[in-house]
């Protein structure tokens, strides 16, 4: 029978020879193995120090996005809770003021803006939906917490800084992922 | 002029005082960093990182499990037999410690116009007190065990006591073929053998003596492979089951002192104690001599010490059956027969 995998080992089930039977040489063996393993690399990330990067495809908390002048891109259509699999989303639509052009980019924006970060399921349907390109899955995730009132993340929480005032911030918070989606055809 | 029938001097009551209380002190420090160095090789071993929170390194680690220990709610079950409960990890901890008496841990210092020796007691009978204070360990477990009134935890004990008295048999034998051949008890005489020049340490004449000696010292101290006294992971943790606080640190901390002095009686014995290879001592001041001396009784322990930790995180623990299985019929006759060699090869050569 041709084996599954290449990794297959056949165990030979013989009765030990007198060597074996004396245990002695085997556990010289085994301890040879043990030893070495002190020259080997070993993999730990010693984590609050040192942290791994996330792959650019990672999927973490949502973020909503401004524009270059430091707009905020959503228009409150409400396409990323209908596309929202788990009903994590909930908005309320405002109109834009006169002399809010400066705060929003068109003229209807979301006045609130609620992920319950308990429902999510971090599909990033959303981030799909959007038309916009106002709401992308960053590279961290929803830090732990007592009370599960604080999963629910405003819009205070989930906008990304502005990028006039705070570039760091904004570069930060932006990750590799976005640029990664302007990358997309 | 009276004869003084029994003069105390008390200079060598201070003396050996002050030996007591380094060499218990000593102990206690080295069994505190055991239990680091236990986790420490560990890691190391699994490719792991081990404690390091806990200071530089993790270093600080065994203060705060110490602390964690004494922090810990102290229970007595009600049923149990209080002073007995009490009383085993007193007597776990006290025939740990005892043994360190005998152990030469240097030669001779001359401090302030004195000589002075660098072990408790220079007993004639030293192998013996050993042995005798090691037998008593085993009332630690028994007596702990029995007292939790707990069935599982007297099971242990049982388990435990019945290893160590199996154990002991074959250890026994194996160090009489060694002390045919030095025909001494005293530990410091055996350490001054070695020593002597045109001789090798005891383990190259009894290798197979020697051997016995340290799987029976590795059943003796309850450790991996033998560890069946106190299996964690499968028996419920053995006689110590009951205990909480500091009565269970007191046994798991006499558990590394005995590690710590069998390492040192397994040096003395074998790998001629205090003695370093391809130099003589005599050319050397004395006090520098003894320092050395004990520096190279240091490394010996701790290379034991770590030997232990080596083979606890290679072997995988032995079955109750297999363990009786080699004690009884394989141990012990295997020293019977080192024995019978030893003594015909001595007749033979006619020393």
């Amino acid at each position: 029978m041709e084996s599954l995998t290449k990794r297959v080992k056949v165990l030979e089930r013989k009765p030990m020879t007198m060597v074996e039977s004396w245990y002695l040489l085997n556990i010289i063996k085994g301890m040879a193995i043990t030893f070495s393993h002190i020259f080997k690399r070993n993999p730990t990330v010693k984590y609050p120090e040192q942290k791994r990067p996330f792959s650019p495809v990672f999927r973490g908390l949502q973020i909503l996005n401004r524009d270059e002048e430091g707009r905020e891109r959503c228009t409150a259509c409400g396409l990323c809770a209908v596309a929202c699999p788990a009903e994590a989303i909930t908005m309320e639509a405002a109109e834009r003021k006169e002399g809010e052009e400066h705060l929003y980019k068109e003229e209807k924006y979301a006045a609130k803006y609620e992920i319950n970060m308990l429902r999510c399921i971090f599909c990033g349907l959303c981030e799909e939906a959007c038309p916009k390109d106002a709401i992308y899955l960053s590279e961290t995730f929803a830090p732990a917490n007592f009370q599960r009132q604080t999963f629910i993340y405003g819009k205070e929480d989930l906008l990304i800084p502005d990028p006039v005032s705070d570039p760091e911030g904004f570069a930060k918070a932006r990750g590799s992922r976005a640029t990664l989606n302007e990358q997309k055809p | 002029m009276d004869t003084v029938l029994l003069a105390i001097d008390l200079a060598v009551v201070i003396e050996k005082l002050t030996l007591v209380v380094i060499v218990v002190s000593a102990s206690l420090l080295v069994a505190m960093y055991s239990t680091y160095a236990e986790r420490k090789v560990a890691a190391i071993l699994q490719d792991r990182v081990g404690p390091d929170r806990a200071g530089p390194f993790g270093i600080f680690q065994p203060l705060a499990d110490g602390l964690k220990l004494f922090m810990k709610e102290e229970i007595i079950p009600s049923k149990s037999n209080r002073f007995l409960f009490i009383l085993g990890p007193c007597l776990a901890m006290l025939t740990a410690m005892m043994t360190s008496a005998v152990i030469p841990w240097g030669g001779t210092v001359e401090l302030f116009g004195r000589t002075i020796d660098l072990q408790i007691a220079d007993i004639n009978i030293g192998v013996l007190y050993i042995f005798g204070v090691v037998s008593m360990g085993v009332y630690g477990i028994m007596i702990g065990g029995w007292a939790s009134n707990n069935k599982f935890s007297l099971l242990a004990a049982i388990r435990g006591a019945s290893q160590i008295i199996s154990y002991e048999l074959a250890m026994g034998l194996s160090l009489i073929a060694l002390l045919m051949f030095t025909g001494s008890l005293s530990m410091k005489t055996i350490v001054e053998q070695q020593m002597a020049p045109g001789h090798l340490w005891n383990v190259a004449y009894q290798p197979l003596g020697f051997l016995i000696f340290l799987v029976c010292a590795f059943a003796e101290c309850n450790r991996t492979p033998f560890d069946l006294p106190e299996a964690e992971s499968e028996l419920n943790f053995g006689y110590h089951q009951e205990y909480s606080s500091m009565k269970l640190g007191f046994y798991l901390f006499a558990e590394y002192i005995n590690m710590f002095i069998s390492s040192a009686v397994m040096a003395t014995l074998f790998f001629g104690g205090y003695d370093i290879p391809f130099l003589n001592e005599s050319n050397l001041s004395p006090n520098l001599a003894a320092g050395l001396g004990v520096l190279a009784l240091v490394i010996k322990i701790v290379f034991f010490i770590f030997f232990f930790m080596w083979v606890r995180w290679t072997i995988p623990r032995f079955r109750f059956d297999q363990l009786m299985h080699l004690g009884w019929k394989i141990m012990i006759p295997l020293a019977l027969v080192n024995m019978l060699a030893t003594g015909g090869i001595i007749l033979w050569l006619g020393k």
